[in-house]
């Protein structure tokens, strides 16, 4: 940073907005990937119980690579978070500790990426990043030392008295069942002074090790350290032969030892004597041999899964060819194209060429309408993200959420390739997060509960994603309790959302938990209880045009559905004829339409229209009235009835005639319309070939007008 | 009064288009607008109607693909409603990345009044159409009405409106 000194001096103090505008992107971008990679792969190990070492590497990585970008940035808590805990990745990569609390490491972990987010956050705002982290960091310490007391490693930590360790010698030759019949005990004595004592005891055994079967000392030599010379000094060094030689030889081979000044060489009688002084002397590092790959092999033969879904799920380091676009590049191809549709609108729907008969022309309109519907498509599907990202964030609040309530629920995921319009995927996640939350706080019962009702212990939460139609379905189902139709009902009229007095079906009844202000818990609690939290979802998906439908079971569960269109931009949709104006049906909600006979339709004591279709009854909507555009066709028998359904409801609307089917480009009403008024009825308007706008009509705000008034 | 970004950069810099309104005429009266808001007058154009907004909002129209809501000011002033003739035009103004087409029954000149010339509309005068003057400037020995564009499009000034309508 020396350069930033000497430009001026008003910039000693490094500002890296400014500065560094694009690499500042880039950082952002990159860390808020790891952040993401890093918390599936906790999650997963987490699930698993236990940290498999690519697991390990993984985290490892990211940490090391968070901090250096970090550091670099100048973003200096949190690199020194990252730091700290990448050591403790490296304490667990290195070492391999068998007495690890994983539940807690997940935990440390888990504050560490949130303290992370919070920082990104802030610096995208373009605050400054000045969280603190050194109560996290003096946590993240503790554990470490907790850690490494409990697994001491295999160098030596510095012991007051010297231990004495069985050190284990299998020659390599000789196989492990002994015959051999002669068994000695050695205690040899070095000079004074001769030094390296520990040595020169290994010297002897090395020796040894090619005559005798089994061997073994006190103390166990090898790692050279003064404590073993001290006490060879002390007490001699014992060696314990079992061999086929003759005590002379062996007498003979011990007395060439250098520097030797005594020997004390006796023969063990019998084999369980032998046996005995190996036993007694402790055999902790035997025994740890044996535990270790047990635990190991349990883990791994339980989790070959998990590393094919922490690769298939992390692995976004797999090689793909793949670009990353910036998002604005691809709105504006979007808007091209969208003029592009409505330009080839005019000109093959020109006016001018209306009554004429042009064979040829129309043919290669045909042929440019196709291509213009592909790339249409095509850019779509660009900008389509498949939703596994957001199914995942879901995991880690499923989680949380879990711990505080101390309930145990699992978390399902079908669908999550379904992939939807980017912009769309920002507006679900929220309100997703409140349906989960709402499912496991108020719908899965306590574990015992369940129980006692003859339900699984544990609680599925079902999170599921599917095309139908032009639309896409995510739904949130839940075993739990279901939803209580009397509360809900009675909690409404006392609020006075609804008259005592209407008669409501089931599942308008359910639906009521949507309007704002509405709860029927007593009391607050930090997930839920203010009454807001449905009320968040309608409007997060009334902007990306979406639907909610509640539904549920008393007693056996919930469901909820959100239903949001595929694309925002373009639909299929039916023109229709008013008096002078046009206006725009989409075809997905249109069932059928049809001009009715004189007197089928019939009008009820309040002024409401209606008419009989095989059996059912349905409401009409007469256009002209609620648009009040001035037209001659009054009668039904004049005009046309189309049949459209919104949310399972069927009415009817009535227009002058079906000008005809059009793929239409939605374009938002002006800001200034929207602000004045927010018009439920109208989603959008649309430019026709002739250059004339039609409005889009929203079924259900249509259908809301109707039944409100 | 808070001041539009435009408006503040066009302060800084070397002002070519400060004291310059456009004028156009309601009546018998002339108004002005600052041109810094103004982006193009057109002649008028089919409107389509777009219901449950207040009268003086007449709809949207399409000018060259982009769909502008078009404001009639003899409504919004509260006289009466004239029918469109080929003089009626619709002056386009762009405030705070809002556009909005007003339909006057025809446009003047663009007239140069410097600070001097422009005095504040007097505040004993009672009616709400005064809201919407920010001053009145003197050119020659006649009077033009200078309009607030904010306020014009201001939704709170919309809504005190309909509570005084009904």
């Amino acid at each position: 940073m020396s350069k930033n000194e000497s430009i001026s001096e008003k910039e000693v103090e490094p500002v890296p907005q400014f500065m560094n505008e694009p690499m500042l992107e880039m950082y952002i971008f990159e860390t808020t990937q790891m952040i993401e990679q890093l918390e599936q792969a906790i999650l997963i190990s987490e699930k698993g119980g236990f940290y498999e070492e690519t697991s390990i590497n993984e985290i490892f990585r990211f940490m090391h690579t968070i901090k250096g970008s970090s550091a670099m940035m100048l973003y200096n808590d949190i690199a020194t978070l990252a730091h700290s805990m990448e050591d403790v990745f490296y304490f667990l990569r290195e070492a391999k500790p068998t007495l690890v609390d994983y539940s807690q490491l997940s935990d440390i972990v888990f504050e560490g990426v949130d303290f992370i987010k919070v920082e990104l956050i802030k610096i995208k705002n373009g605050d400054s990043a000045d969280g603190d982290a050194s109560g996290l960091i003096e946590k993240i310490k503790e554990f470490m030392t907790f850690l490494k007391s409990e697994n001491p490693s295999g160098q030596s930590i510095e012991s007051k008295k010297p231990e004495t360790q069985q050190k284990y010698y299998i020659a390599p030759e000789k196989k492990i069942t002994y015959d051999a019949k002669n068994f000695y005990k050695a205690v040899v004595y070095f000079e004074e002074g001769c030094e390296m004592e520990s040595i020169r005891a290994y010297t002897i055994i090395h020796n040894l090790t090619e005559l005798a079967e089994e061997l073994f000392s006190i103390p166990e030599v090898g790692s050279g350290s003064d404590s073993d010379s001290e006490l060879i000094k002390e007490n001699g060094f014992k060696i314990y032969v079992r061999t086929n030689l003759s005590y002379e030889k062996i007498e003979s081979f011990l007395q060439d030892t250098i520097f030797l000044k005594e020997l004390k060489l006796e023969e063990i009688s019998d084999e369980e004597t032998f046996l005995s002084f190996k036993q007694t002397e402790g055999t902790n590092f035997e025994e740890n041999e044996i535990k270790l790959p047990q635990v190991l092999e349990n883990r791994i033969s339980k989790e070959p899964i998990n590393k094919e879904q922490i690769w298939k799920e992390v692995g976004n380091n797999a090689p793909q060819s793949v670009i990353s676009v910036s998002v604005d590049k691809l709105d504006k191809l979007m808007d091209l194209v969208g003029e592009m549709v409505i330009s080839e609108a005019m000109v093959t729907q020109n006016p001018d060429l209306v009554e004429l008969e042009l064979e040829n022309f129309t043919k290669a309109a045909r042929l440019l309408h196709k291509i213009t519907s592909e790339i249409q498509d095509t850019v779509m599907s660009i900008r389509m993200v498949p939703l596994s990202t957001t199914f995942m964030k879901m995991q880690r609040i499923m989680r949380d959420m879990c711990k505080k309530l101390e309930r145990e629920v699992e978390l399902q995921l079908i669908g999550e390739e379904t992939e939807v319009d980017k912009n769309i995927i920002e507006h679900i996640a929220d309100p997703l997060m409140h349906l989960i939350r709402n499912a496991v706080d108020h719908g899965i019962e306590e574990n015992e509960e369940r129980i006692e009702k003859g339900k699984d212990r544990v609680g599925t939460v079902t999170l599921e994603a599917k095309n139908s139609g032009s639309d896409v379905l995510v739904i949130v189902r839940d075993d739990g309790k279901g939803l209580d139709k009397e509360r809900i009902l009675t909690k409404a009229i006392k609020a006075g959302l609804v008259d005592e007095t209407t008669v409501l079906t089931d599942r308008e009844i359910y639906n009521l938990i949507l309007l704002p202000g509405f709860s029927t818990n007593e009391n607050i609690t930090e997930f839920s209880g203010r009454g807001v939290g449905m009320d968040v979802v309608s409007k997060n998906l009334q902007l990306v045009g979406g639907t909610i439908l509640v539904d549920s079971t008393f007693g056996e569960g919930t469901c909820m559905t959100m239903k949001i269109p595929l694309t925002l931009a373009i639909i299929d949709g039916m023109n229709v004829k008013v008096g002078g104006s046009c206006y725009t049906i989409p075809i997905t909600a249109i069932k059928q339409s049809f001009r009715p006979k004189a007197g089928e339709c019939f009008t009820d004591p309040d002024g409401n229209e209606m008419i009989m279709v095989r059996g059912n009854c349905y409401p009409i909507i007469r256009l002209h009235k609620y648009f009040e555009v001035q037209t001659v066709v009054k009668e039904f028998h004049e005009g046309v009835l189309i049949m459209v359904e919104q949310d399972a409801r069927m009415i009817c609307l009535f227009a002058d005639e079906l000008i005809g089917q059009q793929q239409v480009v939605v374009k938002a009403l002006p800001n200034f319309i929207k602000q004045t008024k927010n018009i439920q009825s109208l989603s959008g308007c649309t430019l026709l070939g002739d250059g004339s706008i039609s409005l889009i009509i929203d079924i259900g705000g249509l259908t809301q007008y109707r039944t409100s008034k | 009064m808070a001041k539009t970004k435009m408006e503040e950069y066009l302060e800084e810099e070397e002002d070519t288009q400060k004291g310059k309104f456009l004028t156009f005429i309601l009546g018998d009266e002339f108004y002005g607008i600052g041109i810094e808001f103004v982006t193009e007058i057109i002649g008028i154009l089919p409107i389509t109607e777009v219901p449950e907004l207040p009268t003086y909002i007449r709809g949207i129209i399409n000018l060259r693909g982009k769909i502008i809501p078009v404001m009639d000011i003899r409504l919004r002033f509260k006289k009466p409603f004239l029918e469109y003739n080929e003089r009626t035009c619709i002056i386009v103004i762009d405030i705070l990345d809002n556009s909005v087409g007003l339909i006057v029954d025809s446009v003047a000149e663009v007239t140069n009044i410097s600070e001097e010339n422009i005095v504040a509309p007097p505040s004993l005068n009672t009616g709400f159409s005064n809201t919407y003057i920010k001053g009145i400037g003197k050119v020659n020995n006649d009077v033009k009405l200078l309009l607030d564009c904010e306020k014009l499009l201001s939704k709170d000034e919309l809504e005190t409106l309909d509570s005084i309508n009904v």
